[in-house]
């Protein structure tokens, strides 16, 4: 009797918390219906132009701003992930990786808004004086490229993590015969245990890409939130997050302004809902395959 | 032939300067928050409240987003492991092992996991408005917990599913219903619900955009459940912003506050988790 009661209410949270997120879609769709009335969605995914005093909600720069700032971010926090995580299960000493992991642990644990303040006080500057007088003539250090370096720092522990498990499923055997056959460390490690991992490493980028779209604070504290479609790495950018956490405090004062944010946020828990089901789909497959 | 091993050298030294480049990073983040953390970090600014004027820099401390950040973290927790160990039970020991539901609720928390809290923030928002709730310390409590119900759902199933079956077994074998069977299976993972609790008691406490929007901001400690609270990320966020040296400086002591306690429990998860997987049967 008691065993079966505990059963029903075990049953009943685990169905529940299945519906989290179908309750989520509902309720940012429903807010944000007022605002799909008026336009239809591909009008203010496209249309650029902001004045919500206008009533006008075109989200194309912010959408732009943000794809950037992920950008930049993978590509530079992709070959540093791999080449550690190379190094990691392929050659690295034990003392090395009892050293590494847990900075990887502390780096994936530090919240936003130090990886901000952290951003502000060193990536900020240094672009503003060091690096960017060389490209432009002037730049405030709040920019583009400041986000990117910011969320790349912010998704290698990730992306490291995630590869060296990859990494790890790869069978011996493989390995083995290619090293039998003379093949050294980097020819075994690119021709087999990279084309073997590659559509978990697939799976992982695109994890990391969600992750990194999906950052609000720390990429709102470096990016100088400027409305407009950013040229160069060197113009400051607003992508979505930072556009919704800037402006909730005065969403309930204009007509229309909640519904176009419930939008945007409408717009990004799709993007990362589809993303990531199909990157842990695909991860989970890879593990399966490759574990006896 | 001489190529390979000059490729061989070469990307051995890419791989050890990409980790080095790691271990900068994590030494430069150390220590900019160190360094300017710790001339302003006083006594003061821990255990009192804010006073007349503490945003331009007169005298009071962080106590109310100390405090803020405890009590919602805390609650969180609680009603987060309240929830989530049933749902590991039952997908562990009530399901079969192949069974689908089993899959899509993993995969369903693996999703979840990676929604942004904002995200998360702007969802709770909107049922707080549709249920007349303002700003305060159960909304900050409701966004955090579907921020970690993910986490502990998940890193307890970890631990739960490598517990050996035949133990399951064992315990049916002498007669055990599955709900006497869950006490064996809570024995093997409760170092996963240790680690698992701090996990997330880190990135809870770390969390700023999603009680940006639900748990507010303000300068007393809440006193019940409809009321305001502070956090330690907002109170570095909105410090910073200010144009007084005095009050940025502040957010740095904060901050390296909040560093401190996030490194704390994710060195103290680590040890438990090193610590307990020696002990256990495998």
């Amino acid at each position: 009797m008691k065993d079966s009661v505990t059963k029903r209410v075990m049953q009943l949270l685990t169905f529940l918390s299945l519906f989290i997120a179908v309750v989520m879609a509902v309720g940012l769709h429903y807010k944000s219906e007022a605002i799909l009335e008026q336009n239809s969605v591909w009008d203010l995914l496209r249309s650029s132009e902001w004045s919500p005093l206008n009533g006008k909600y075109g989200f194309w720069s912010f959408i732009v701003s943000s794809v950037y700032v992920t950008i930049i971010a993978i590509i530079i926090a992709f070959p540093v992930s791999l080449l550690t995580a190379l190094f990691l299960t392929e050659n690295a000493r034990s003392w090395v990786k009892k050293a590494v992991f847990p900075v990887l642990d502390i780096l994936a644990g530090i919240p936003s808004v130090v990886y901000g303040l952290w951003g502000t006080l060193i990536i900020v500057p240094w672009i503003a004086d060091t690096l960017g007088p060389h490209f432009v003539d002037y730049t405030s250090g709040y920019t583009l490229l400041a986000g990117g370096i910011v969320l790349s720092v912010m998704i290698i522990p990730l992306m490291v993590s995630l590869f060296v498990e990859i990494f790890s499923t790869v069978s011996s055997d493989l390995k083995d015969a290619a090293k039998s056959l003379g093949a050294t460390r980097w020819q075994t490690s690119r021709s087999i245990v990279i084309r073997k991992a590659s559509p978990g490493i697939i799976a992982s980028v695109v994890l990391a890409v969600s992750k990194a779209f999906g950052e609000t604070l720390a990429v709102l504290m470096v990016c100088g939130n400027m409305v407009g479609i950013p040229h160069s790495l060197f113009d400051s950018a607003y992508p979505l997050p930072a556009l919704i956490a800037n402006n909730y405090g005065e969403m309930l004062s204009l007509p229309m302004y909640e519904s176009a944010l419930m939008f945007a946020a409408l717009v990004m828990f799709v993007i990362i809902l589809v993303f990531n089901a199909i990157s842990r789909i695909v991860l989970q497959n890879v593990e399966k395959r490759f574990k006896l | 032939m001489k190529l390979r091993f000059i490729e061989e050298k070469t990307v051995n030294l890419l791989m050890i300067g990409a980790t080095f480049i790691v271990f900068g990073f994590f030494a430069s983040i150390v220590w900019t928050i160190a360094k300017t953390g710790f001339p302003p970090l006083t006594w003061e600014m821990i255990s009192e409240l804010p006073g007349g004027g503490f945003y331009l820099g007169k005298e009071g401390g962080i106590l109310n987003a100390i405090v803020g950040s405890l009590m919602i973290v805390s609650g969180s927790t609680l009603l987060g492991l309240a929830i989530s160990i049933p749902i590991v039970f039952y997908i562990n020991v009530y399901l079969k092992k192949n069974s689908r539901l089993a899959y899509f609720t993993r995969l369903s928390f693996d999703v979840l996991f990676g929604i942004p809290s904002i995200v998360y923030g702007a969802f709770a928002f909107t049922i707080m408005i549709y249920f007349g709730l303002k700003t305060s310390l159960l909304g900050g409590i409701i966004v955090i917990l579907l921020l970690i119900i993910p986490i502990f759902v998940r890193s307890m199933d970890e631990v739960a599913r490598s517990a050996p079956k035949e133990l399951l077994d064992a315990a049916y074998s002498l007669g055990a219903t599955k709900l006497e069977a869950c006490k064996v299976v809570i024995r093997q993972i409760a170092p996963g619900i240790a680690t698992a609790t701090l996990l997330s008691v880190g990135r809870a406490i770390g969390d700023a955009a999603g009680v940006l929007f639900t748990a507010g901001f303000t300068d007393s400690i809440p006193e019940s459940l409809d009321q305001p609270a502070a956090t330690l990320p907002l109170s570095v966020f909105f410090q910073l912003s200010s144009p007084i040296p005095e009050v940025r400086e502040r957010a740095y002591a904060a901050a390296l506050l909040l560093t401190i306690i996030v490194l704390v429990l994710s060195i103290s998860g680590r040890l438990i988790t090193n610590r307990f997987s020696k002990n256990r049967i495998i």
